[in-house]
């Protein structure tokens, strides 16, 4: 995982709740073997069907930060919806609140999900709708957001923190662990199902 | 000290703890299918690395399956990714139930059917609905393809505890009132977040009651209200379908596991970090009306007015204004099957609903088991016949309609009355609009030709 410092860029105001993964990726494209390539299917029906929305306008294009309304990420566990995000180019997502799955879907991939209280982000959808060229800087290292007249703290896990400030391998961390692994399987119930 | 079920069986999983990180896990079952993983072992391939536990993982081909016609009615790159599960398998050493062989169909119904789904286990797939075997008194949950790969290298997961929440369902189900309609009851109360960051524990005498098909479904949808895990405690309900199974424990060692099974459910004493309780009596059949699982409302009621933008948009996708009665929506299609309602218990309920009588002319109705096991047993009794003769069309197991990866798909503006899980917005097919409900609301609404309280259809037949 490439490590995550402090990000500078554009934010892009998507001001819907509840956005599922099914929208963020529709299940078409789950098809592909491949871990790149996705960001052209990035909410796709939304884009092909409303030409008025927020990621078809120009003045967006090139945003790297998504601002979201609450329960950002929900339903479908595909990581491909981290996956496309990333490939259309964005490092950030900014929402009031996460579906859990999504949230550690982005953390295991450098994509880094930002949860901020509703008028916090309502604040920032403001700044980006008046000036669509407002650069907000994320700073993983303190734990701030600041834009234009905007600063506030976020909590993130700590230890999550320290993986993407690092860009720590999670299975090679995990696998340092092999002598307390074996010693658990070796103590496991010996009814439970083992398939051969 | 007193302890909850879900506390008993994470403790019971923690390989090491460190001030600070998350706990790492074990991982009993890892349970694999073919789209959320090539990417997974093609990234360990590229790290050098290798399945750690190949007989702890099982991997079965259900998403992008066809319904007819087999591995041959593939698109192409649907193909492509049946053929790399099979090879990532065979590099691996890993049991894959493909396409045409007994075991296979949706991963949560095989692993209930082959009985390795058992108390006490902790459970991951790639998959969101992997709570489903949470009703075994298991800790289960759906993983991303990053935590695949790292269950694949290690056989565990570094996470965070989630709170404990119980979920308290007391008295007796009205006639005609199913676990669908609790969980959707549920979800519509508590919103499609309320769960979030908890493992849910389902009690009270109405679940004591559940068949172990009736769990599977509340479990199924407890990442529709967001929480990670759904479990009921294991009890004689369990162990009666687990006994006898292909892979649950035999002799001396089934004695051995229900003497632990029965130590896990929760202490009397024990604190849940929040309570939700609900009165069975109370719940009536219920249908979505929008585009996410909360949004439902009792058959017998009407299309709410938006409270929000996010609702008039919901609307506006739905193509429903408000204070339409829910009955007075017609309906295209109608979809039995999935990970929450595709057991032999699903399939007989819709049965008895689509017994001599006929879907409407309008009606393109289809049922799909969820594994080729339920296919055999359910042909065993007749059912398929009941279907057919009904004219239903009875397909090959799989995920099917409920997400649309392979050819079973809503043609836009279609409306389908669907026993899956999610009515997102183009779920079933882009442009297609989903109503959820339960199999033999499903089954009224294909004969009705409009979504219709199902009560009312079995009094017209008495």
């Amino acid at each position: 995982m490439e490590a995550f410092h402090r990000h500078e860029g554009r934010m892009v105001p998507l001001d819907r709740a509840n956005v599922d993964t099914d929208q963020i990726i529709p299940k078409q494209f789950l098809k592909r073997i491949e871990r790149s390539g996705f960001g052209p299917f990035l909410f796709y029906d939304w884009k092909r069907n409303e030409p008025d929305f927020v990621l078809n306008r120009p003045e967006y294009q090139g945003a790297s930060v998504l601002l979201a309304g609450h329960n950002f990420g929900c339903g479908s566990s595909r990581e491909h919806a981290p996956w496309a995000l990333e490939d259309a180019g964005f490092r950030v997502v900014i929402a009031s609140g996460f579906a859990d799955i999504f949230r550690s879907n982005c953390l295991k991939i450098g994509l880094l999900p930002v949860q901020l209280p509703e008028p916090s982000v309502r604040w920032l959808m403001e700044l980006a709708t008046e000036d669509p060229a407002t650069a907000v800087t994320v700073d993983l290292e303190a734990q701030t957001i600041t834009a234009a007249g905007f600063t506030e703290r976020f909590d993130v896990d700590p230890f999550a923190r320290e993986c993407l400030l690092n860009g720590w391998d999670a299975v090679a961390l995990s696998l340092r662990h092999g002598d307390a692994i074996a010693a658990y399987e070796g103590r496991r119930a010996s009814w439970l199902p083992r398939v051969t | 000290m007193s302890k909850t079920l879900a506390q008993k069986i994470w403790e019971a999983h923690v390989v090491r703890s460190a001030e600070g990180e998350p706990d790492l896990l074990f991982v009993d079952l890892h349970l694999v299918h073919e789209v959320t993983t090539p990417q997974a072992f093609e990234s360990l391939r590229m790290a050098g690395r290798s399945v750690r536990r190949p007989d702890l993982t099982v991997a079965t081909m259900d998403h992008n399956t066809p319904t007819l016609g087999g591995r041959a009615a593939a698109d192409e790159i649907g193909k492509r990714q049946l053929d790399a599960l099979e090879e990532n398998c065979r590099w691996a050493g890993i049991r894959l139930y493909e396409l045409g062989s007994r075991h296979q169909g949706i991963v949560h119904v095989i692993g209930p059917d082959l009985g390795l789904t058992q108390p006490g286990m902790v459970i991951v797939c790639g998959d969101s609905h992997t709570s489903t075997h949470g009703a075994f008194g298991a800790i289960a949950f759906g993983i991303g393809t990053s935590e695949v790969e790292h269950v694949l290298a290690t056989q565990c997961l570094a996470q965070r505890q989630p709170r404990d929440l119980a979920v308290t369902i007391d008295g007796t189900l009205p006639l005609g009132v199913t676990a669908k309609d609790v969980v959707l009851g549920l979800i519509a109360r508590v919103g499609i977040s309320g769960g979030q960051g908890c493992m849910v524990e389902y009690r009270g005498s109405m679940v004591r009651g559940l068949s172990m098909e009736g769990r599977m479904t509340i479990c199924n949808m407890s990442i529709e209200w967001g929480a990670r895990v759904g479990m009921v405690a294991p009890d004689d309900t369990t162990f009666a379908y687990l006994e006898g199974r292909q892979e649950a424990p035999r002799g001396a060692e089934w004695k051995r596991a229900l003497d632990y099974w029965r130590s896990l459910p929760t202490d009397t004493g024990a604190v849940f970090d929040q309570e939700i309780r609900l009165d069975a009596a109370e719940l009536e059949p219920f249908v979505t009306w929008g585009t996410n699982p909360g949004q439902a409302v009792p058959v017998t009621g009407h299309v709410p007015e938006p409270a929000d933008e996010n609702e008039v948009r919901a609307l506006r996708y739905m193509a429903l204004e408000p204070g339409r009665a829910i009955q007075d929506i017609p309906i295209d299609r109608v979809f039995i099957g999935s990970c929450t309602n595709s057991r032999l218990e699903d399939l007989r309920a819709a049965a008895n609903v689509a017994r001599g009588r006929r879907v409407h002319p309008r009606v393109r109705a289809m049922v799909v088991p969820g594994s080729a096991l339920v296919k055999l047993q359910a042909e065993a009794e007749g059912l398929d016949s009941v279907f057919t003769g009904a004219g239903f069309e009875w397909r090959d197991a799989g995920c099917s309609m409920c997400l649309g990866m392979n050819p079973d798909i809503l043609q836009p503006g279609e409306r389908c009355a669907s026993t899956s899980n999610r009515n997102f917005e183009g779920r079933q097919g882009a442009g297609g609009r989903t109503h959820l409900l339960s199999p033999p609301m499903a089954a009224a609404a294909a004969v009705a030709g409009h979504l219709v309280d199902v009560r009312e259809l079995a009094e017209v037949r008495a």
